[in-house]
């Protein structure tokens, strides 16, 4: 394909060469190492698994409008829960916030000028397709109906869906997870500008470290437990069945051993992200700075020591359930520090409701409550009950969706018109973000009630009492749909038709602001050099030679 | 005053079919709601505080002019620390409190009555000692502590009994066990809690508590013949497992009598209590347990006896346990 037959969409008169216009085709961008690049093949290949997953809440939560089941049969539903949960987390949460904002903002944040390893980040974007071809070859073929969790026994000797196929896709996608992480640990300690220590760097590449260590220790346990897996179900090697002389209980500590640590993958970089929205829309340094990124590195550490919650009823020895409850209570104490610093940010502080700024205050919100009801599930007795019921799934939609999913729409509508050069319309942001705190907030919280009155998850049918409960939650449900659509629109829209942005429209502190939008493919003329830490919102803006004043290039 | 608002607003909220709380079938219901609304409480009242922190600052420093700078806050190390040490002490409160109620809630008393579940997909099977089997219905006496010794045929099951605040993953290849004290007569729900499968969620049940005397003529009303016991000896037979295991010690294998309860020394030195688990890893898995002064010659019956048959076979050995040995 030639380079100059396509009509550049945004080198409009007067445009300055950036990263999208530098050249054209589609080979320019399926063999592209610019990190900025790379970012905006994993904000499409996850935007689409995004839709793929929402479909199946979609027709679940449609499913569950009456006791007896309207839509499927049984089977379906399970393939449903089982496609939505491992396309959310394996091929939505886990790379959404590192691979798209990770990608294009970390090197911006240090004045690098591309990832430490450009061929192996691209390399970790095809892994990652390959991973989702087989999971999605899974779910056309038939479906798998484990459940995302994939318990043995039932998921190596008695189900006869394609467990193996949507495994291997998990596994695939693993290591796309890895080189990612390996990436912006080198990154992070090698290419920082001159200057920029590490307590000058901004929180969000705090987070984007302790998630990223997460990725590169606890992502190949994940890979050895599916390998195991296959193992048992293809050659009948007894590792988990009892029939075969296994052990059924191995598989959770296996499993929850990456899995609950990869809770911490989703959240952590939203909490990077929140700090910087607290810090712009406030115009103050985050308090105690020094809290909050050491916080994140607890909650990477102490994340590794926590899986044993997920069992207790599953029969473990009661001592290591008193273990495991402690450490678990211990975790939730970094993140409430978060929360008490990102409130004490905003005291004195001059404060203004963008489109971020509303997804950040609903992360505070939302996130608190996934927080405080975990408190529930930490504690052994009332575990005991709660567990496998509709509390769990609500306790964690909070912090998935309500954090992890409100901070990743804050920081892509926060550094939106830094990707793309264009504004979109604040006013439909700040709708879309209204609508969807409301529907999320009528899904979820109802489901907490469910699961108190005791209905299990993962249920197709269910008696007639937990009715009411479910119909607000289903109603909840197409109202979050329609706020998830509102942005995808607009944002497609604004790359056309948008206002031009100009280097700086927040006028927020960074390096990545104070180079062009969009910015040019070696992202900055020059290396910057920084004299003041992160969030020196006191501090005149700072320019760089060669470039316009910000907020200058309004057209 | 405030407490009595919000029992009637749940009374009301129950009325039109809107439950808040799930009934308090057994004795350790109240218990657990205590801390469940404690920790109601401790969330209403952070989320509350975070909220209208968040809205008050929001309001009260809403940026007035575009050009804004508002000067840096000094920061506080008394006030990190105290918002870092005062949630700990509370969830190191709210820590002990749910753990001791924990173990107190997981102890069965010794008086306890036993009744055996195997899960299988997708249906539970319940085996009352006294010999009816029931079907995703149990039959159980108010005010009597009751014992459920778990296994399951197949995959993992749960389970869940949500009036009595009870569950328990049902594992193959291991007994697990729950009890609890019905504290009113009435029927509740079970629920397999622990996704197995296609007709996971049709795999749940009704438990019916009775009175003493109601739940004595169930038992009998059922006239269905033999005990577990009874069964399980005729298995003993039908097995052969007692052309070895020969109550005088004349057998290739250990006498079977007074064994049950106490502890037996292994070849490899080690020393186990017999118990359920012990007896069904001795019939399925013999050679991972050989006896001093025995050839391990004992074929595994992993496969040829069901989860139930294998039950009965342990109350079987348990009942010879009881009579003395008479040998030594």
């Amino acid at each position: 394909m030639s380079n100059a037959v396509v009509e550049p969409p945004l080198a409009s008169s007067g445009e300055q060469v950036n990263y999208l216009n530098a050249s054209y085709g589609i080979r320019s961008w399926l063999f592209t190492k610019d990190h900025k690049r790379i970012a905006l093949l994993y904000l499409l290949s996850i935007t689409f698994m995004f839709f793929v997953g929402g479909t199946a809440a979609v027709l679940m939560r449609m499913h569950l409008l009456t006791p007896a089941g309207t839509l499927v049969q049984p089977e379906t539903y399970n393939k449903l829960f089982t496609m939505h949960g491992i396309v959310m987390v394996f091929f939505f949460l886990i790379p959404s916030i590192p691979a798209v904002l990770g990608n294009f903002l970390v090197p911006m944040m240090i004045g690098a000028r591309d990832l430490a390893f450009p061929k192996i980040n691209l390399l970790s974007w095809y892994v990652y397709v390959v991973g989702a071809a087989f999971t999605l070859y899974a779910i056309l073929a038939g479906g798998v109906d484990t459940g995302w969790t994939f318990y043995t026994p039932y998921s190596s000797t008695y189900a006869n869906t394609h467990v193996v196929a949507a495994a291997l896709g998990v596994f695939i996608t693993g290591f796309s997870s890895i080189l990612t992480g390996l990436n912006f640990i080198v990154t992070i300690h090698k290419m920082r500008a001159p200057g920029l220590t590490w307590f000058r760097m901004p929180l969000f590449l705090w987070s984007i470290y302790a998630t990223s260590i997460i990725m590169v220790l606890g992502t190949p346990v994940l890979a050895i437990t599916i390998v195991l897996l296959a193992a048992e179900r293809l050659l009948h090697v007894g590792i988990f069945d009892p029939k075969l002389g296994g052990d059924p209980l191995l598989f959770q500590h296996l499993f929850w051993f990456y899995s609950h640590p990869a809770v911490y993958i989703m959240i952590l970089p939203s909490m990077g992200v929140v700090s910087e929205l607290i810090a712009c829309f406030s115009r103050k340094r985050i308090f105690g700075y020094s809290f909050v990124a050491f916080s994140s590195l607890a909650i990477a550490v102490l994340g590794f020591l926590v899986w044993g919650h997920h069992m207790f009823v599953s029969g473990q020895s009661v001592y290591a359930s008193l273990i495991f409850s402690m450490l678990s209570f211990l975790v939730a104490i970094p993140s409430a520090i978060k929360v008490f610093n990102w409130t004490a940010t905003l005291y004195k502080g001059s404060i203004s409701y963008e489109a971020p700024m509303l997804y950040a205050l609903g992360f505070i919100g939302l996130f608190t409550m996934g927080g405080l009801t975990g408190l529930f599930l930490a504690s052994l007795a009332t575990d005991v009950h709660l567990n496998g019921t509709y509390f769990i799934v609500a306790h964690f939609h909070y912090i998935m969706v309500g954090g992890a999913v409100m901070g990743y729409m804050g920081g892509l509508h926060f550094w939106w018109p830094k990707i793309t050069g264009r504004l979109y319309p604040d006013g439909w942001a700040r709708f879309a973000a209204l609508i969807i705190f409301v529907g999320f907030n009528l899904t979820f919280f109802p489901q907490f009630v469910l699961g108190y009155l005791g209905m299990p998850r993962r249920y197709a049918t269910y008696p007639a009492e937990f009715q009411v409960l479910n119909v607000m939650s289903t109603a909840g449900a197409s109202v979050l749909a329609v706020g998830y659509a509102i942005p995808l629109i607009y944002f497609m829209w604004s790359m056309r038709y948008g206002v031009v942005a100009g280097p700086n429209p927040w006028r927020a502190k960074g390096l990545e602001w104070q180079t062009p939008s969009p910015p040019p493919t070696e992202n900055f003329e020059v290396t910057p050099i920084v004299t003041e830490e992160a969030y020196a919102y006191n501090l005149p803006p700072r320019q760089l030679a060669g470039q316009g004043a910000p907020g200058a290039a309004r057209v | 005053m405030l407490k009595s608002f919000a029992i009637s607003i749940a009374a009301v909220l129950q009325g039109i079919g809107f439950p808040l709380r799930p009934q308090p079938g057994s004795t350790i219901a109240a218990g657990v709601d205590r801390l469940h609304f404690f920790l109601t409480g401790l969330t209403l009242i952070f989320t509350f505080g975070i909220f209208s922190a968040i809205f008050y600052f929001a309001v009260r420093y809403r940026r007035r002019s575009p050009d804004e700078v508002p000067p840096p806050t000094p920061e506080y190390l008394w006030l990190e620390l105290s918002w870092t040490i005062i949630p700990t002490l509370i969830v190191a409160f709210v820590f002990v409190w749910a753990s001791s109620l924990y173990f107190q809630n997981s102890r069965p008393p010794n008086a306890s009555m036993e009744i055996f579940v195997v899960g299988k997909q997708w249906m539970w099977h319940l085996q009352h000692p006294e010999g009816p089997r029931e079907i995703d219905e149990l039959h159980v006496p108010v005010g009597v502590p009751v014992k459920l010794t778990m296994t399951s045929e197949d995959a993992i099951h749960d389970f869940y009994i949500p009036a009595f605040r009870v569950k328990k993953d049902v594992l193959p290849g291991r007994y697990t066990s729950i009890w609890f004290e019905a504290r009113e007569t009435g029927t509740f729900h079970f629920f397999c809690a622990q996704y197995c499968g296609a007709e996971h969620s049709a795999m749940i049940g009704w438990v019916y508590v009775m009175e003493p005397n109601d739940y004595a003529a169930w038992l009998a009303g059922g006239a269905r013949g033999e005990s577990m016991v009874q069964t399980g000896e005729k298995l003993f037979t039908q097995y052969g497992c007692n052309t070895c295991h020969a109550p005088d010690n004349t057998g290739h294998g250990p006498s079977l009598l007074g064994l049950y309860g106490h502890p037996q020394k292994l070849q490899d030195g080690r020393t186990l209590m017999v118990d359920e688990s012990f007896v069904r890893q001795a019939i399925t898995n013999p050679n991972s347990m050989p006896i001093p002064g025995f050839t391990p010659v004992m074929p595994s019956f992993q496969g040829q006896l069901t989860e139930d048959q294998i039950l009965q076979l342990i109350a079987y050995v348990k009942s010879l346990g009881i009579q003395q040995r008479k040998n030594p």
